[in-house]
């Protein structure tokens, strides 16, 4: 009994220890399909080189890693959660490598007949966005705003869309399920969140450019990493033509080289 | 080496409760209970929690009793399905809830004709918490009723007591520490339910966001709100746990086995 519970811890060892160098990236769940793409042509390219993803909302991620959890690479979803892990002194000089917009989703089945954005300030509309810490729920609000703003909209269009709001969610993935699931009417996500596999059970609904809040996504490595050569790898793989091609793909933009 | 045992396992539980107690200031508790978002948030969990711990109690009792008195093909299979939510991940119930009873679900449109759409209402908090905490009453329940002696209730049957008035009048009392231990167990699980709420029931304050939910949406941008706020669930369950145990009707709150039946 006692050696079978030593083999197996022995082996529950092994596997967590995986190839030589094991790359940890924390990730905004925004960038879940891209980076998986990415992580595994660079294991393509070097199979001693593993990368392993944690992908949530940039505000857990951000979180975890002032609180001391062990990453390689830091990419989030906006500005402000990579200023914090920053201003605790833990990545030196990130880099931005693309951009997102937001689009309007809805259940394939429709059921609450939304076809134009004023619908979406109409009573009983159940609404979901990420909560107010997510970057998504923030850009979400922003964008309402802008809207309320436009004319053609009606009075107090920003209060009572975010009046119709049933759920607050803790990263911008939750917001898909529940849409997706056809439990929500209507959802604000990143037009990258299209495709991931969702996509066939959405309907969108765009967004003007004009009033559209545009996400800028900084990548940084990591000042404690202990593979602080393949952290820069993978950076630069995000950062390099290729890998730009992979980010646009997955419906980002790329704007590689920019500060 | 018993002790050192003991001691052990009372720091492993202790400390991260006490780490939770030193990283806040009583004055910061006090103005963190004052806000309106944190009292939503605990009334809304005492009162979704009270309501799933009586319907569990209401529905779990008979289920109990037929499981305890009664013996009949597939038994072990029921009591396998009714302790599979101790087992499921609270997402996965969470999900399967969503599934099941969502307005897209499979009793969705049974639920709609009555007028009931359960997603991110404080009702589907409830049947969030219900979903997870039953088992706990029912096994303790069913452990109580199974070990009373059957001479008391044939006895009672013998002197012209109705199944049911034996029930309420001989059976229950007997029963009545594990019951009751059952009960806190489940109001205990309640209370910290977090997954299944939500996935199941979203997460809105004021209407779905229970102390748990409140405690994970802080921790995103305020540490200190979300320690202040894991602090007063602690200070409420302690105080709830300790007063039941102090309650007139026993100290066997927690789980103390009822006299084991003779053969």
């Amino acid at each position: 009994m006692k050696r079978a519970l030593g083999a197996l811890l022995v082996a529950t060892l092994a596997s967590a220890q995986g190839p030589d160098r094991t790359l940890t990236v924390f990730a905004a769940a925004s960038l879940t399909e891209a980076f998986t793409e990415l992580g595994d042509s660079l294991h393509v390219h070097d199979p001693t080189v593993g990368v392993r993803f944690n992908f949530a909302g940039s505000q857990l991620l951000a979180l975890q890693l002032t609180e001391g959890a062990a990453a390689d690479v830091f990419a989030a979803a906006d500005a402000r959660w990579m200023q914090a892990v920053r201003d605790s002194g833990l990545v030196d000089d990130p880099r931005s490598f693309a951009r997102n917009s937001l689009v309007v989703i809805l259940p394939a089945t429709n059921p609450a007949h939304i076809t134009t954005l004023p619908d979406l300030a109409r009573s009983g509309v159940k609404l979901v966005l990420a909560g107010d810490a997510v970057p998504a729920g923030r850009y979400a609000r922003e964008m309402v705003a802008n809207l309320g703003r436009l004319t053609g909209f009606p009075p107090q269009y920003a209060h009572r869309v975010l009046g119709n709001v049933v759920s607050l969610e803790e990263n911008v993935r939750a917001v898909v399920a529940k849409v997706r699931l056809g439990e929500a009417d209507a959802g604000v996500v990143y037009r990258s969140d299209l495709s991931s596999d969702a996509g066939p059970d959405l309907r969108t609904l765009e967004i003007p450019d004009t009033v559209n809040v545009i996400a800028t996504y900084p990548i940084a490595v990591l000042r404690r990493s202990r593979n602080q050569a393949a952290a820069r790898d993978f950076v630069a793989l995000v950062l390099s033509p290729a890998g730009q091609r992979v980010l646009a793909r997955h419906g980002l933009v790329p704007i590689a080289g920019q500060p | 080496m018993l002790s050192l045992t003991v001691a052990t396992l009372l720091c492993f539980i202790a400390l991260p409760i006490i780490s939770l107690f030193v990283r806040v200031s009583p004055v910061t508790l006090w103005t963190r209970l004052g806000q309106p978002v944190v009292r939503q948030a605990l009334w809304l969990s005492l009162g979704t929690s009270a309501a799933a711990t009586l319907l569990v109690v209401l529905f779990g009792l008979p289920v109990a009793y037929v499981l305890a008195t009664r013996e009949f093909r597939g038994k072990r299979v029921i009591q396998t399905l009714v302790e599979i939510p101790i087992v499921l991940p609270p997402t996965v119930a969470g999900v399967g809830l969503l599934l099941a009873f969502g307005r897209a679900g499979l009793a969705g449109g049974a639920l709609k004709a009555v007028g009931i759409e359960l997603p991110f209402t404080t009702l589907a908090v409830v049947v969030a918490q219900l979903f997870v905490a039953t088992p706990f009453f029912i096994s303790s329940a069913t452990a109580g009723l199974a070990a009373v002696e059957r001479r008391y209730t044939d006895a009672a049957a013998t002197l012209g007591a109705t199944p049911a008035f034996g029930f309420i009048r001989v059976l229950l009392p007997l029963a009545l520490p594990s019951v009751l231990a059952g009960a806190a167990m489940s109001w205990a699980r309640a209370l910290g339910e977090f997954g299944a709420t939500i996935t199941f029931a979203g997460n809105l304050p004021g209407r779905t966001q229970t102390m748990p939910l409140a405690v994970y949406a802080a921790l995103q941008n305020d540490l200190a709100a979300a320690v202040a706020l894991s602090v007063l669930l602690v200070i409420l369950s302690f105080s709830i746990l300790l007063g039941l145990r102090f309650a007139p009707w026993g100290a066997a709150v927690g789980g103390a086995p009822a006299r084991p039946r003779r053969r």
